[in-house]
């Protein structure tokens, strides 16, 4: 008995904590969508209330007064194709430092660790030039290669380390069976690291929220991305507040139903070799 | 159907050597067993003749063509691994089929090889199955059947049965002999249980620390052990061994002196012992061929029995096992169960010296 109601406290206090973590982690996003249906006065008279009536102001600003359908298609172009990219490169860059044995490999290998530990918005300026150089100023291709060069280093890192984990047989069986190093690695591998293919697919989604980048290499009005669109709003001495939260508002919605699609292969990549 | 060939083959990684300068030849449709202890290179020299790891010296001959820079896939050869390595995303119909595919086999003869290899290893319920949704055993029949829908020339099985529990692992011995039989291949099965070796190769490659101590038959390698290593090696209960013997003459008469007891050479092996007289010898003995003083076996004389005492009994029900102790020799004996025996008894045993084993001290190889 003792243990059972032991058993039943133990579940409500961890019940308890998770839903004081989902609230805290929640409520500003709440507040932003609450906040972006009604008029400017009432965001400051009271932030907290429901809105009513609500207001779609901020809204019709936001679609009348930018390019909001093209920043968002801009931001999508971006992060799809540097999710793309940096499964793809990252999964063959793993499998070859995990399976072969070549003269500078671990060289390799500590190279890209240090990619983790050196922020790449120091190295802004000459990235700059480099991109000017390279005939790609206020194109989007620029944010794609930076972000995937952002976002290698520990997808390299983490696709590694699980593709040692995997029983090194089945690559064997693979040969003597007469597959390609290429079929092995996206017939018999990529598919078996589907969780953590997810994990460093949601990890890259968080370049969506990226202001720097954007700011620095984009300049004409159609190839900015939501973040930059959205500073729009703020001005140097009136800020529109409820078109800047629709705009806000709006853009967490591909991160939230990305997050739902990939939270499943997030969580099963984290706690993978846990147990068995 | 091919020949396999290891020509001077050496395999080494930095400073360790895995496998040193094997020799053998396997003709066309043999069963041969690597067999020895973990880390004796066995492994290594299939993985080699796979293709799967690259051979340092030496080369390996499927038929008469050299394969050291051929890949595996080209090497018409198929392979059983000991975790049966089945692709866990596939079904065990592509599991089987991936190989073919690769070949770009027609989807129709892929279709008939797959299903008729599947009712022939009982395994066709399962086409449709993923490999964590089998047992065991079923796992293993998969792996195999993978294997043999190639029609490959030459059959490598690494430790197939090693993850199966005893029951299964006595089935699935049977199993491969007869699929043996039926194939008509090369097999070439690599193990480190000496029962399984014995049981199912036609000639058995004994390796220890990288070479090959001895090539044969199961029951030459049982009868004629080159060396100290085979002998231990082969038989269980192990093969006894004395150490730092002495061979001497007692008039006309060859004896055996361990140290503690005195044991009667035939009359027929003095000449060929003769040159070792003087020398230290390590004469071996096979608990089967030590027995009760009141059970011998037919031909084995009783006069000058050896007199030990028992440490334990091992009652296994047509048999008793005898952990035996005389002037700080321990061995073992395989007596009658009818022998009456109790630990702590003194027992009289006779050695049957008809099959007694001589080796070197000095080499450990056989006098012979």
């Amino acid at each position: 008995m003792t243990y059972y109601i032991r058993h039943i406290l133990a579940r409500i206090t961890t019940h308890v904590i998770l839903l004081a973590f989902s609230a805290l982690a929640l409520f500003p996003v709440i507040i932003v969508a609450m906040n972006s249906l009604k008029p400017r006065r009432e965001i400051f008279r009271s932030p907290y209330s429901l809105p009513n009536p609500i207001d779609w102001s901020g809204y019709d600003t936001v679609f009348q007064e930018s390019n909001f359908v093209r920043y968002f298609g801009n931001s999508i172009f971006v992060t799809g194709t540097t999710i793309v990219l940096v499964l793809l490169i990252s999964v063959m860059a793993a499998y070859a430092l995990a399976e072969y044995r070549f003269k500078f490999s671990s060289v390799i290998a500590l190279y890209f660790l240090a990619g983790i530990m050196i922020p790449l918005r120091l190295g802004t300026i000459s990235l700059l030039d480099t991109i000017k150089a390279m005939g790609l100023y206020d194109n989007l291709w620029a944010l794609i290669l930076i972000y995937t060069a952002m976002g290698l280093p520990v997808a390299i890192f983490i696709l590694t380390d699980f593709i040692k984990l995997l029983p090194h047989e089945l690559i064997d069986a693979a040969r003597v069976d007469g597959a390609s190093e290429l079929r092995i690695l996206f017939q018999i591998i990529a598919p078996l690291l589907r969780p953590a293919l997810g994990s460093v697919a949601v990890f890259n989604i968080l370049v969506w929220n990226d202001l720097w980048f954007p700011l620095i290499f984009i300049q004409t009005d159609k190839l900015q991305t939501v973040t930059l669109g959205v500073s729009k709003f703020v001005g140097q001495y009136k800020i529109n507040y409820s078109a800047m939260l629709a705009a806000l508002t709006m853009a967490i919605v591909p991160m939230l139903v990305m997050y739902i699609i990939f939270s499943r292969q997030l969580i099963r990549g984290l706690t993978a070799g846990v147990s068995k | 159907m091919a020949s396999v060939t290891y020509n001077h083959v050496t395999k080494r990684w930095g400073d360790f050597t895995a496998v040193n300068d094997l020799t053998i030849e396997i003709p066309d449709g043999e069963f041969l067993v690597f067999v020895g202890p973990s880390g004796c290179g066995k492994s290594t020299s299939l993985r080699m003749l796979a293709g799967l790891e690259e051979i340092t010296e030496g080369e390996i001959l499927i038929d008469d063509r050299v394969v050291n820079n051929v890949p595996p896939k080209d090497r018409d050869i198929a392979m059983v691994f000991q975790s049966y390595a089945l692709y866990p995303h596939m079904t065990v119909y592509e599991n089987m089929a991936f190989g073919l595919r690769l070949r770009r086999t027609p989807k129709q003869v892929i279709d008939e090889r797959v299903r008729s290899v599947a009712a022939s290893l009982g395994i066709e319920e399962l086409l449709d199955r993923r490999p964590r949704q089998l047992s065991g055993g079923q796992r293993q029949r998969v792996a195999v059947g993978r294997a043999i829908v190639r029609e490959p020339a030459v059959f490598l099985l690494d430790e197939p049965l090693s993850n199966l529990d005893a029951k299964l692992r006595v089935e699935a011995r049977t199993f491969i002999s007869k699929l043996h039989q039926r194939l008509g291949t090369t097999f070439i099965y690599v193990t480190h249980d000496q029962v399984e070796a014995m049981t199912m190769g036609q000639r058995i490659a004994v390796l220890n620390a990288g070479k090959l101590m001895q090539i044969d038959t199961p029951t030459h390698l049982y009868d004629h052990p080159n060396n100290v290593f085979v002998a231990g090696f082969i038989g269980s209960p192990a093969m006894n061994f004395f150490d730092n013997c002495d061979l001497v003459m007692d008039g006309e008469t060859m004896y055996v002196d361990t140290g503690a007891f005195r044991v009667h050479v035939p009359d027929e092996r003095i000449e060929l012992y003769r040159p070792y007289l003087g020398k230290k010898v390590i004469f071996g003995m096979r608990p089967e061929n030590i027995a009760h003083v009141d059970f011998p076996p037919p031909g084995v004389e009783t006069v000058a029995p050896v007199e030990a005492n028992i440490d334990v009994v091992e009652e296994m029900g047509h048999e008793k096992i005898l952990y035996l102790e005389e002037g700080g020799k321990t061995f073992l004996a395989r007596v009658d169960p009818r022998a009456d025996v109790h630990v702590g008894q003194r027992v009289q045993v006779v050695f049957n010296m008809d099959v007694m084993h001589l080796f070197d001290a000095e080499t450990e190889q056989a006098l012979q």
